[in-house]
């Protein structure tokens, strides 16, 4: 595989995820400007307050980025724009503010006094004298700020705002080099564009020359609505409202997307992928509404959103579900794809038979002397500590790892125990065995189709998504998990794969596992 | 002034303390002092860029606390000796500043500027358009003269007007500043540290030390009858250097 080739498939994307990334950076870069230089000129006004304005603006600044993208989904209850502008502003407040408060004390005192002996008033000193000359300073901190914005807003995409973020997340899930150095080079490119544009504004701002100052923001204002325009051009297509496809942050999850999305048009309907979202995030997107589909688990669901303990079986879990989510959040449960996609504790082949183990039971004995990878969100997950509990495992070390990370950990063993998805690729690929669960301590976790309840009034949209139920096979998920995570394929390339053993099982071969995996080999 | 006091640290000392002063109109009175003697605290008291603790300012008998500060200010001229030029605007806008802010008619405020510029002796289509940046020290107090000036105010304070000037530029300006206010009939209030300088130009000194008035008089009977040693050794040091110049001069013509 060249890397030319997925690269232009990538730079398909950028005009998108561009236009996004401008609009929420400008925005937040705005309102930042807006908020924090009268704070500076207030600092500077009443010295009491000086320092409570410059700690808080630094003590926000000192949370992570993610973090604090983070806290505003869940303080604000919802997704999108709204919570990635407001932690951006949050975030980029320190450079302005501290700016400002600087540029406005630096003002040689003797023109301040020459000011007042005029006989300005206090707001003409600020305004006439004390801001213009602390200008360059200020724009030096407005700087500094629209390049940390730029930086920031990549990681906006967990949290549902579309950016460049998008080409990073889904890279680093699906291992595509061309998707994250897409990404890095154009968020890096925009930086600098943005800080050159800022001080080309400056300079022409300060420069006699009227016909450079009007050129210089032409050209700027010319190549910022450029660079926005696919956001206006998106609209007349979408007469109707797009179908929000929601996705998780793992590669099946990015493959199931675009398979809905693929799947959805083919059927006439408009629609729009939010991948790399967290578990919960993404259900509350759905609850809410942000969100109109996405897949998502049984044993989740069962475990996480209704809180139960209990196992019921497979066949005794999805009617429950169907109940609990339309009651409780008019979620509608379209139905289970036909694979399940199971939380499973697995080791390599040979170090499991030295050990003389295949159960989780017998696991727990010799548990104490070996350590355990995972990936961000199992540990603080009930299946896990249901599991822990019920084979009363107890570790010597618990690690965390980015998914794809961690398989290699446990290839060159670093770590004996990794939790894996049973529909991974990468079981065969590193020759795991699965560790039985006697006790069923696991759920069951059938894929299954969600779709939030505006969007289940939508009767095309509903039939279109009740014509995947129990047409995807075990067999065909992980060839398809495979072709992403192992052969180095995109996730649409696979979503194509995936949808044509779909078709292929329209004919009365009912699904069997493993099926897809053979006629894959075959082609 | 009545009774002028004040303290910058709540009673505790006085930078300035008891002051009693009369300026008659179209008078140039001059203090000096050593540093910290209170002279700078009380010029500035006068245009209430410090506020007294304590005592009376009036002006033509209206007391400068019962006035609008701002129209107190454009009344009232002000020199210093940093000049404090606004640095991002051109000669011609320091220069209209006063003006502007009186709300005069773009045309009057121009024909203002042009008769300062030319009054301080600097060409107006020639300088008009200069940043303060692009002046020597000389040009610069030029213009602070000119801006102090704009506004048409009865009263210039001046706070060490010449000091930060070279000799031979400190000489051409002093002199231009005599025919100046001569010629405007101002009153002016001008505080220095340096004897000779006010000796050549008040028409009444006043000797401060330690926020008092120690002594005042016209410069001539202030030569002749002074009565406190503090004065006599301000004096000294202009007369010894007048003595020492001399006595040179006498050498060379042996």
């Amino acid at each position: 595989m060249t890397l030319f080739e997925p690269i232009t498939e990538q730079l398909e994307l950028l005009p998108g995820y561009l236009a996004h990334h401008i609009l929420l950076t400008l925005a937040a870069l705005l309102a930042s400007i807006v908020v924090c230089v009268p704070l500076g000129v207030l600092a500077v006004r009443i010295p009491r307050l000086r320092a409570t304005i410059l700690s808080v603006a630094g003590v926000l600044q000192t949370i992570p980025g993610i973090a604090l993208l983070a806290l505003m989904v869940v303080l604000l209850g919802q997704i999108g724009f709204l919570p990635a502008f407001i932690a951006l502003v949050l975030y980029s407040m320190l450079p302005i503010v501290r700016n400002t408060v600087t540029g406005l004390t630096e003002v040689a005192p003797a023109v301040i006094e020459s000011a007042e002996a005029c006989g300005m008033s206090g707001g003409q000193v600020m305004w006439k004298i004390r801001l213009p000359l602390a200008l360059p300073v200020i724009m030096a901190g407005i700087r500094t700020s629209a390049v940390w914005i730029v930086g920031t807003a990549t990681l906006s995409t967990p949290v549902g705002a579309t950016s460049l973020g998008n080409f990073i997340f889904s890279g680093l899930q699906t291992q595509n080099a061309a998707a994250v150095l897409v990404g890095c080079l154009s968020a890096a490119a925009l930086a600098i564009f943005l800080d050159l544009g800022i001080s080309a504004v400056e300079r022409a701002h300060r420069s006699k020359n009227s016909g450079l100052r009007t050129l210089t923001l032409a050209i700027l204002a010319t190549v910022i609505l450029v660079a926005l325009s696919p956001l206006v051009s998106n609209d007349p297509e979408g007469q109707e409202d797009p179908v929000i496809i929601g996705a998780k942050t793992f590669s099946e999850q990015y493959i199931l997307a675009a398979a809905l999305g693929s799947h959805l048009s083919r059927e006439g309907l408009v629609t729009e992928t939010r991948p790399g979202m967290g578990s919960t995030v993404l259900f509350r997107a759905l609850a809410s509404g942000a969100v109109d589909c996405y897949v998502d688990y049984s044993g989740t669901l069962w475990t996480n959103i209704l809180g139960r303990s209990d196992n019921p079986g497979r066949a005794g879990v999805v009617p429950v579900l169907k109940r609990e989510l339309r009651d409780r959040f008019g979620i509608v449960v379209i139905g289970p794809l036909g694979f399940a996609n199971s939380y499973v504790l697995a080791m390599p082949r040979r170090r499991a038979a030295r050990l003389g183990i295949t159960s989780l039971s017998q696991l727990a004995s010799v548990a104490p002397g070996l350590r355990m990878g995972s990936d961000y969100e199992f540990y603080g997950r009930p299946e896990w500590r249901s599991v822990r509990d019920a084979y009363a495992l107890s570790f010597k070390e618990l690690l965390t790892f980015d998914p794809t990370l961690m398989y290699a950990a446990v290839g060159q063993g670093r770590v004996d125990v990794i939790s894996a998805y049973s529909t991974d690729g990468r079981i065969l690929l590193q020759d795991l065995v699965i560790l039985d669960d006697p006790h069923e301590a696991f759920p069951p976790y059938d894929a299954v189709l969600l779709c939030s309840a505006d969007a289940a009034r939508r009767a095309k949209l509903v039939s279109a998504l009740s014509a995947l139920v129990g047409s995807i096979t075990d067999g065909a998920m992980r060839e398809a998990n495979k072709l992403v995570d192992i052969d180095g394929h995109s996730a649409a390339d696979a979503a194509e794969y995936l949808l044509g053993t779909l078709r292929d099982d329209r004919l009365p071969r009912e699904s069997v596992p493993g099926q897809g995996e053979l006629q894959d080999r075959s082609q | 002034m009545q009774q002028v006091s004040r303290s910058f640290d709540r009673g505790e000392t006085f930078a300035v303390q008891g002051v009693n002063l009369e300026v008659a109109a179209g008078e140039t009175l001059i203090i000096v002092g050593e540093s910290g003697s209170g002279k700078t605290t009380t010029i500035k008291m006068i245009n209430r860029l410090i506020e007294p603790s304590a005592g009376k300012i009036l002006l033509k008998g209206e007391d400068t606390v019962a006035m609008n500060l701002v129209e107190l200010r454009k009344k009232i001229g002000y020199v210093l000796q940093d000049v404090g030029l606004f640095p991002h605007w051109s000669v011609y806008d320091n220069v209209a500043t006063v003006p502007r802010l009186k709300g005069w008619a773009p045309s009057e405020v121009q024909e203002r500027v042009e008769e300062l510029l030319t009054m301080v002796g600097l060409p107006y289509g020639e300088f008009r358009d200069r940043m303060p940046a692009g002046l020597s020290s000389g040009q610069r107090q030029r213009v602070g003269f000119a801006r102090a000036l704009a506004g048409r105010p009865t009263i210039l304070l001046m706070d060490e007007p010449f000091g930060a000037l070279d000799p031979i530029t400190r000489d051409v300006l002093q002199r231009e500043f005599v025919s100046l206010r001569r010629e405007l009939t101002l009153t002016v209030v001008m505080v220095t540290h340096d004897m000779m300088e006010a000796l050549l130009l008040a028409d009444r000194v006043v000797v401060m030390r330690e926020g008092a008035i120690v002594e005042q008089g016209s410069p001539s009977a202030l030569l002749r009858t002074c009565r406190s040693d503090y004065t006599s050794m301000l004096l000294g040091t202009p007369r010894r250097q007048a003595q020492a110049v001399e006595e040179l001069v006498a050498q060379r013509d042996r």
